[in-house]
């Protein structure tokens, strides 16, 4: 497939020090804008693999596509964004510093940074916390923070491991809403990894549900939710059906859900 | 500042103000007169006072030359140890194989040495007493500062990997200032350190405008209130060093939380 984002064929991972197969013969096309969720029990590898689409972990066998080029390649040309449980922000940078980071880091010159770090704090609703340092911030609005910096030089794909997984329900909802605003916005391609069904099936255009030991991509259920998606969209049947079929999904996939 | 806010601040203060006057108190009456402590075991404090203050300009002169040996041995110590930290954290088999001597070489009284640097590099030469101050700075500080730059985070490696991080880059944005509040911690030790090395390696022998040699020679001589000022000039000049440092650190690594007064 010529249009996909992401291509992964025949992905395997082995961890030879713990002689642990974290993922097993994955194969998966990710197309532009879709949101992609993974989702599984502790240990089917999720994580892992969404390292490895962004070359942080080398697979073992198979190869990861992204862009058209490999994985390595893309990670080189930075086209893609991360974010990750913890916020991973730098005490010493101020909120305005942490989202240009990567900005930084691409060469960006000072007045091309300012606005767009003016553009990102403003998407992101961090208006007038622009100089406060991350510990002056709540966990959610230090995830905000992160999920800018991600965003800030607007990458084609965007890699988030648990990134609401450490935050309140209340906090969740509210940045589910705010991510997928953006996502519209950006119209960029997300690989988003949870625990949570109902954050995976108010999300994503598809789910990805995995077994674990070895890591394997168990079934795929595409979400047919119209967009864009709301509060009320969490009192839909539609949702409801889908949660039961992600959740029948991850016990036939062999899922202790207890 | 308000009324009130001066009133809180006075009260916070209060306990240690009334301990450094019962301190006074006993030095001046208490112990001399009371106790009955000899003259030679400890002059009474205005005795001491009196003698500083008429030899204040010979107590400070020595003060000043050991302050500089001192401060030398801290300034070599300390940059030849961070430098030697980054190369052991950037080749990590080097770091390995180093590390365990550095953290034995750290549990050991190096001021022992001392008799030794005056043998190696000459009883009057200000360098025996800047070498020993720099190698009792050295090891704090290198096993600190390498603490500092390897605690960093997995996830914030993956990061800068993640925008094809170069080594210098992760060094200069990551490891060094994540390592800065541990570098500061080994500094606050250091400075403490630089000047009893000086002092110690001046009791070895040394020029005679060494503060640490005039504490010797005026306890010989029974000069016991010289000896006691000398000492309060040592404080005075440790306690300055100590002060700038910290003052640094606060200037510096000011986001950091153990640096932080208002937490939000």
């Amino acid at each position: 497939m010529s249009d996909s984002v992401v291509s992964i064929s025949g992905l395997s991972k082995t961890f030879a020090k713990a002689d642990i197969t974290a993922l097993d013969d994955i194969s998966l096309e990710i197309g532009q804008r879709e949101f992609v969720s993974l989702i599984g029990p502790s240990g089917c590898g999720k994580s892992t693999l969404l390292r490895a689409v962004g070359d942080i972990v080398e697979p073992t066998a198979g190869s990861v596509e992204v862009n058209g080029k490999p994985a390595r390649r893309a990670r080189l040309d930075g086209d893609y964004g991360i974010v990750f449980q913890a916020p991973v922000l730098y005490d010493w940078r101020t909120v305005a510093k942490n989202i240009a980071l990567p900005l930084e880091m691409l060469g960006w010159d000072r007045a091309r940074r300012v606005a767009r770090v003016k553009e990102m704090v403003e998407l992101v609703d961090l208006a007038g916390f622009e100089d406060h340092h991350p510990w002056q911030l709540s966990g959610g609005m230090q995830q905000r923070v992160s999920i800018a910096r991600a965003f800030s030089f607007s990458p084609a794909l965007l890699l988030m491991d648990e990134p609401f997984g450490a935050l309140d329900e209340m906090t969740r909802e509210r940045l589910n809403l705010e991510l997928l605003r953006l996502w519209l916005e950006t119209e960029s391609t997300v690989i988003f990894v949870t625990h949570s069904i109902s954050e995976a099936v108010f999300l994503s255009t598809r789910v990805v549900v995995m077994s674990a030991r070895p890591g394997r991509v168990s079934a795929i259920v595409p979400i047919d939710l119209p967009q864009p998606r709301m509060a009320a969209t969490r009192e839909e049947a539609r949702f409801f059906e889908l949660v039961t079929e992600v959740r029948e999904a991850l016990h036939a996939g062999g899922a202790d859900l207890a | 500042m308000t009324a009130t806010a001066l009133s809180r601040r006075a009260q916070d203060w209060l306990p240690a103000a009334l301990v450094f006057a019962f301190g006074l108190v006993a030095w001046q009456w208490l112990l001399p007169d009371v106790v009955h402590v000899q003259r030679f075991l400890l002059p009474r404090f205005s005795a001491v006072m009196s003698t500083f203050w008429i030899e204040r300009s010979s107590l400070f002169a020595a003060g000043w030359f050991t302050f500089k040996e001192a401060l030398g041995g801290f300034v070599l110590g300390c940059s030849t140890a961070f430098i030697g930290a980054l190369v052991l954290a950037r080749w990590k088999p080097l770091g390995r194989a180093v590390l365990p001597y550095a953290i034995a070489a750290n549990a050991i009284p190096i001021i022992a040495f001392a008799p030794i640097t005056n043998a190696w590099f000459g009883l009057l030469s200000p360098w025996s007493k800047i070498v020993i101050s720099a190698v009792l700075c050295f090891f704090p500080v290198l096993v600190n500062t390498l603490r500092g730059l390897t605690s960093v985070r997995p996830e914030s490696l993956e990061l800068m990997r993640s925008y094809a991080a170069s080594e210098a880059q992760i060094f200069r944005r990551v490891r060094i200032p994540t390592s800065l509040p541990f570098v500061f911690t080994a500094l606050k030790v250091a400075c403490v350190l630089s000047m009893i090395g000086a002092v110690v390696g001046d009791y070895f022998g040394g020029s005679t405008t060494a503060l640490g040699v005039q504490i010797q020679s005026s306890v010989a001589l029974s000069r016991y209130e010289t000896a006691w000022a000398a000492i309060l000039v040592a404080s005075i000049l440790g306690i300055a060093l100590y002060g700038s440092v910290a003052l640094a650190e606060r200037l510096v690594v000011g986001w950091h939380p153990s640096t932080r007064e208002h937490r939000e």
